[in-house]
């Protein structure tokens, strides 16, 4: 328990004076602009907009440099912006498979239709530290190849023909669950478990993909399809009765391809994990689609013997806003509720060397 | 509608000045921010679920000839929102040529940008060859 305590005004007024200069940083060094975050730093404002589960790519970068580059507390903050807003109503369901390519890559087919591309990547970079970059050095234009446009089909579709893996369902008059609306509650479906991970901490989706694929949980994962480009994101508004372009969304999307040894009701086949994530992240999309496969015991008769296939486990915790609410609520004033701990502690105590004293004069 | 949620601030306001004198546009509801909670659809083909939602300025006006016009747009520009929908607007009717017209240098310049940004992707697709093995 916390309780209202008063004072403290002017040293909160001159911490947020000092916050603010603190972030500014020496006035010799020029100031931020938010469209240097925001060109500069796309991934941080990827992930800003992705966990704070709202896609505006200029707020994310006002608010990674409000929070001087804390992505948590960046986070909170968009998080906050989007409760000042009314909500329109809901988007069409993106076309993925419609999308602008600047990265398409797949682990388990070598030639598929559309070619790979490998789009602007950290892989097959050496990780050594690029000094030429502290020097400004502005990089050559990179190399252009004339291009036929090719459809891009996802991987997923390819297979189709022989039931090897597995069919979504499609039904668009099921209702969505929708988590900012209703609380979650358990068991949630799937529909409210990839909200959920798609506004999730990065870090701790990544390691509970990992837990899965050292054993706790495994799902014998292939990468079937990574892909990162634009989709053009649409609205049905009421008054028109007709779906209008909002602007393209820059998504990353993670098709995971996973063995299933098949059950009393299914043949064997391969089951699907899926990420679908605001930006370029290909970590998190990666991560979100072992998770989702990991939770989708119920659907495939799995024992949950593992964190990652825990939905209540899961679910609860991999909203680092909530999470850091609960954690950082504890640097709080709980001066009554420790003055209370202090005398129950200081009681026991005086009862228990009394029991000593009693069992020295016994001995004695 | 495409070519003006694509479209910088400057562009949009440059195209409207092509069109000459513009009547004047009355709000048909305020200009305001707001969310559309944009959806995706499990393994991309299924049952739809929410991703997460996007900033949209929407802008509804009306000319005084009674045309209206509106528009949608991803961000919180709200002067940008509202003169894609005078824009909007002019299209219904006679204007439509000079609208299409005022908008086709948008168009070209998203469209150059697309191309470039599609010839730099090319440039990076992967062309697997298999090492022959000499068995003699």
């Amino acid at each position: 328990m916390y309780v209202a305590v008063k004072g403290g005004e002017e040293a909160i007024d001159n911490a947020h004076g000092l916050l603010a200069h603190e972030r500014r940083g020496p006035i010799s060094i020029p100031d931020l602009s938010p469209d240097q975050i925001e060109t500069q730093l796309a991934l941080a404002v990827d992930r800003v907009m992705a966990e704070g589960s709202l896609y505006d790519p200029a707020l994310a970068a006002l608010a990674i440099k409000q929070a001087r580059g804390d992505l948590i507390e960046a986070i909170f903050l968009v998080r906050a912006f989007r409760t000042t807003l009314p909500r329109f109503g809901n988007g069409e369901p993106v076309e993925t498979g419609a999308m602008a390519i600047e990265r398409r890559i797949s682990a388990t087919f070598k030639d598929l239709p559309g070619g790979q591309v490998l789009g602007p990547t950290f892989d097959y970079t050496h990780r050594l530290i690029d000094f030429m970059l502290a020097a400004g050095v502005t990089p050559p234009l990179p190399a252009e190849v004339e291009t036929e446009h090719e459809a891009t089909p996802r991987v997923t579709d390819l297979l189709d023909g022989e039931g090897l893996i597995e069919q979504e369902l499609r039904d668009d008059t099921v209702e969505v669950g929708d988590l900012t609306r209703a609380p979650l509650d358990f068991p949630a479906d799937r529909d409210l478990r990839l909200q959920a991970l798609a506004r999730g901490d990065e870090g701790f989706l990544l390691a509970l993909g990992y837990s899965t694929q050292r054993g706790y949980g495994r799902t014998h994962p292939f990468v079937g399809e990574i892909r990162f480009g634009e989709v053009m994101a649409e609205f049905v508004p009421e008054e028109l009765g007709f779906a209008v372009p909002l602007g393209p969304v820059a998504l990353t999307e993670c098709q995971m391809v996973n063995q299933f040894h098949g059950s009393a009701e299914l043949p064997p086949q391969f089951t699907r994990g899926y990420g679908l994530v605001f930006g370029q992240s290909e970590r998190k999309a990666m991560s979100m689609s072992l998770v989702d496969r990991a939770l989708r015991t119920r659907e495939f008769g799995e024992d949950v013997t593992a964190p990652a296939q825990d939905e209540e486990f899961v679910l609860s915790h991999c909203d680092n806003v909530q999470a850091t609410g609960f954690v950082e609520h504890l640097k709080l004033p709980h001066y009554v509720d420790f003055q209370a701990e202090l005398g129950l502690v200081r009681q026991m105590r005086s009862e228990y060397a009394a029991r000593q004293q009693e069992l020295k004069e016994a001995a004695e | 509608m495409a070519a003006c949620a694509g479209a910088s601030p400057a562009e949009l306001v440059q195209a409207l000045a092509g069109l000459g004198d513009v009547p004047a546009a009355t709000d048909l509801r305020g200009t305001e921010q707001g969310l559309v909670m944009l959806r995706g659809r499990m393994g991309g083909d299924g049952n739809p679920f929410n991703l997460g939602e996007a900033t949209v300025t929407r802008a509804a006006i009306r000319l005084p000839d009674g045309r209206t016009g509106f528009a949608y747009q991803l961000g919180r520009d709200a002067a940008k929102a509202r003169t894609a929908a005078i824009l909007d607007a002019l299209w219904q009717g006679p204007e439509r040529a000079a609208v299409e017209a005022a908008l086709a240098p948008i168009r070209d310049r998203i469209a150059g940008e697309a191309a470039a940004k599609a010839r730099r992707v090319a440039a990076t697709r992967v062309n697997f060859f298999t090492m022959v093995r000499g068995e003699d």
